[in-house]
């Protein structure tokens, strides 16, 4: 018997019950779909971190003050004071430091005129804006004398500038923050959002001392980004940190470290490797329901094999060999399976993208996985469809015949 | 292969088969030689082993003991792909009730065994349009067998029977469910295919009047065949 025959025979005998093809391959077709979907979810999530990792550079450390251990308690992340601008400038000069913005954080009201907005206030350098890559898009950056004097300037992030000045220009415009007025001195460029969803946007940048002093009234720092010459020299410059500010904090050596140094490009690399396990994660739970497709291919064709006993009989009279039945059915399995595959690509690059047009959660399309989704489910098909198949094939013609 | 060769010679045939956990030993010693151009019926009582024989005939059964040669060809130690091309190259087969693939055309019932013997679809279609208008079908080609009439169903079947030449016909009690007028228009298809064609056909059936529109007939008592006269 030849293919094309064989494919034919599957095909007459599939149309034959229309219906009832249709819903088994809507197994599948979900099977695939999900699978599509979910990967495609999971990998947009991935390949925004990786993009993120790049924005940031590889060589970037972030210092934070840390906890301390007081009678016993423990507090959070943050709460200790011992941090200064001076660290800063100490570690500015250690070898393989290439640059060093220390910085704090706050939260504010903003208004302008008849609007207000409540965003992230950062105090910052000029350093700042390098070393983690923003970049002005209108109007300029501040100086290092405006930093020195405390000026009550500031910059936006887009989403800032759009919440209170809409469409109009705001350079030059003065803007209230904490009973404080500053001056927008510029706009930054767009960053969007982190993979986690955190608008990297919607924040405002003022020189450190003027958060220091008129919006916080402290004289300590919560965070100091350092850039080290290369990713390689960040490791060496990692342990120089730690013993300067030990030194500088006279730690003694039984007490705990009052910093944290951690190494910005390991971090997303853990984000990376996390939101890896997550697609995994999201395509085994989507390959659970593929296989419950497959499942149905097999009651379906174990039903239709007995339906069909007298035809297989008939069949084998006339002359077919096993394993020519055993095509027979095997084909209308696959047949079942890829149409389902190719449906359900369809449908799962449709709502992959509906999902990340309506939600503007990232998705990316990745030819990897639609071969991989479609060859799995062309792998179902002949593992389901095998069974019923070889089931038809080892009848006996004469009982075959005689069945009613 | 000589034509002075019988189709069949079957020697000293055993067969039993388990039904319900009891043994029944169906045929007890069949001897059984049909030549080329015979029409021989083989009647029987029911009960008397006439579907055991037909399936061992046929190929599609094989006996515990004993000798079968088709055309020449050993049966009784074949596998089961043997035995599927065998049927396929030597045997037409004509059913009780036919036994044509429901919801399927006229067309394509008498394509089928083509296909298994690996014929190309041009061929096919030639071959089996080519039947079917011998058959009278020419008209009737696309009709499904359940929209055909019970005569056209029997010519269907002998169409697809027959468009493999094959060197046997086997019709295993063809006119069970006819009426005297179909049964008779069927006979006379037979007696003139065996005639003017020289097919030779090997009848099975319970009615005496059937039989006696053979040239040779023969009656299954117990498991051995006699001949009748």
């Amino acid at each position: 018997m030849n293919w094309l025959a064989a494919l034919q025979l599957a095909l007459r005998a599939l149309w034959r019950n229309k219906s009832r093809a249709a819903l088994t391959a809507l197994g599948v077709i979900i099977g695939v779909g999900s699978v599509i979907a979910m990967v495609s979810i999971g990998t947009g999530a991935q390949q925004r971190i990786a993009a993120q990792l790049e924005s940031m550079g590889t060589n970037s450390l972030m210092i934070h003050a840390g906890s301390v251990t007081r009678g016993g308690v423990r507090t959070g992340a943050g709460t200790i004071t011992t941090l200064t601008y001076d660290d800063a400038v100490a570690i500015q000069d250690l070898p393989g430091v290439v640059a060093v913005a220390p910085s704090v954080r706050t939260s504010a009201q903003l208004r302008y005129r008849g609007t207000n907005w409540g965003t992230a206030v950062q105090g910052v350098t000029p350093d700042y804006f390098t070393v983690s890559n923003w970049t002005v898009a209108e109007g300029e950056l501040f100086t290092n004398a405006q930093v020195t004097s405390a000026a009550g300037v500031c910059i936006l992030g887009k989403t800032v500038a759009r919440e209170l000045f809409g469409l109009a220009n705001p350079i030059g415009e003065s803007i209230v923050m904490k009973g404080i007025a500053c001056r927008v001195l510029g706009v930054l460029n767009e960053k969007g959002a982190t993979a986690w969803g955190t608008d990297q946007d919607d924040q405002v940048f003022v020189p450190l001392t003027t958060a220091q002093r008129k919006l916080m009234g402290i004289t300590y720092i919560n965070h100091i980004e350092v850039q080290a010459a290369s990713r390689e020299a960040s490791y060496q410059v990692i342990n120089e940190i730690k013993h300067l500010l030990r030194t500088r904090h006279r730690l003694q050596p039984d007490q705990e470290d009052d910093f944290i140094v951690r190494n910005r490009a390991d971090l997303a690399k853990t984000s990376e490797e996390s939101a890896k396990v997550f697609t995994y994660l999201l395509g085994s739970i989507a390959s659970v329901s593929l296989l419950v497709g497959g499942i149905g291919i097999m009651n379906i064709m174990l039903v239709s094999v007995t339906e069909r006993t007298r035809e297989i009989g008939i069949r084998m009279a006339l002359g077919a060999r096993q394993r020519d039945i055993l095509w027979q059915f095997l084909l209308e399995a696959l047949v079942l399976s890829s149409a389902g595959g190719l449906l359900g690509i369809i449908l799962g690059l449709g709502s992959a993208m509906m999902l990340s047009h309506f939600s503007s959660f990232p998705i990316a399309i990745t030819p990897w996985a639609v071969v991989l989704a479609f060859s799995f489910s062309m792998l179902v098909g002949m593992f389901f469809g095998l069974h019923p198949a070889r089931k038809a094939s080892r009848m006996k013609p004469i009982e075959a015949l005689r069945y009613e | 292969m000589s034509t002075d060769q019988p189709i069949i010679q079957m020697h000293g045939l055993h067969k039993s088969y388990v039904m319900d956990g009891v043994s029944v030993h169906a045929l007890r010693g069949i001897d059984l030689d049909v030549q080329h151009g015979e029409f021989l019926a083989i009647m029987g009582p029911s009960g008397s082993g006439k579907s055991t024989l037909m399936n061992v005939l046929g190929c599609l059964d094989v006996p515990d003991k004993g000798e079968y040669l088709l055309n020449g060809q050993d049966v009784s130690r074949m596998s089961s792909d043997e035995l599927a091309l065998l049927r396929n190259r030597e045997l037409g087969f004509v059913f009780q009730n036919f036994n044509l693939l429901a919801r399927t055309s006229a067309l394509e019932n008498v394509e089928t065994p083509l296909i298994y013997a690996g014929v190309h679809k041009k061929e096919r279609d030639e071959r089996s349009i080519a039947m079917l208008q011998r058959m009278g079908l020419g008209e009737r080609l696309h009709h499904l067998s359940n929209q055909l009439s019970g005569g056209q169903q029997q010519r269907v079947a002998i169409a697809r029977a027959l468009v493999t030449q094959p060197s046997l016909l086997l019709a295993d009690e063809p006119t069970g469910n006819m009426d005297t007028a179909t049964s008779n228009e069927f006979l006379n298809l037979l007696e003139s295919l065996n005639k003017e064609e020289g097919l030779t056909i090997l009848l099975i059936t319970h009615e005496p009047e059937v039989a006696a529109r053979a040239q040779r007939s023969m009656t299954l008592r117990d498991g051995v065949l006699e001949s009748d006269g």
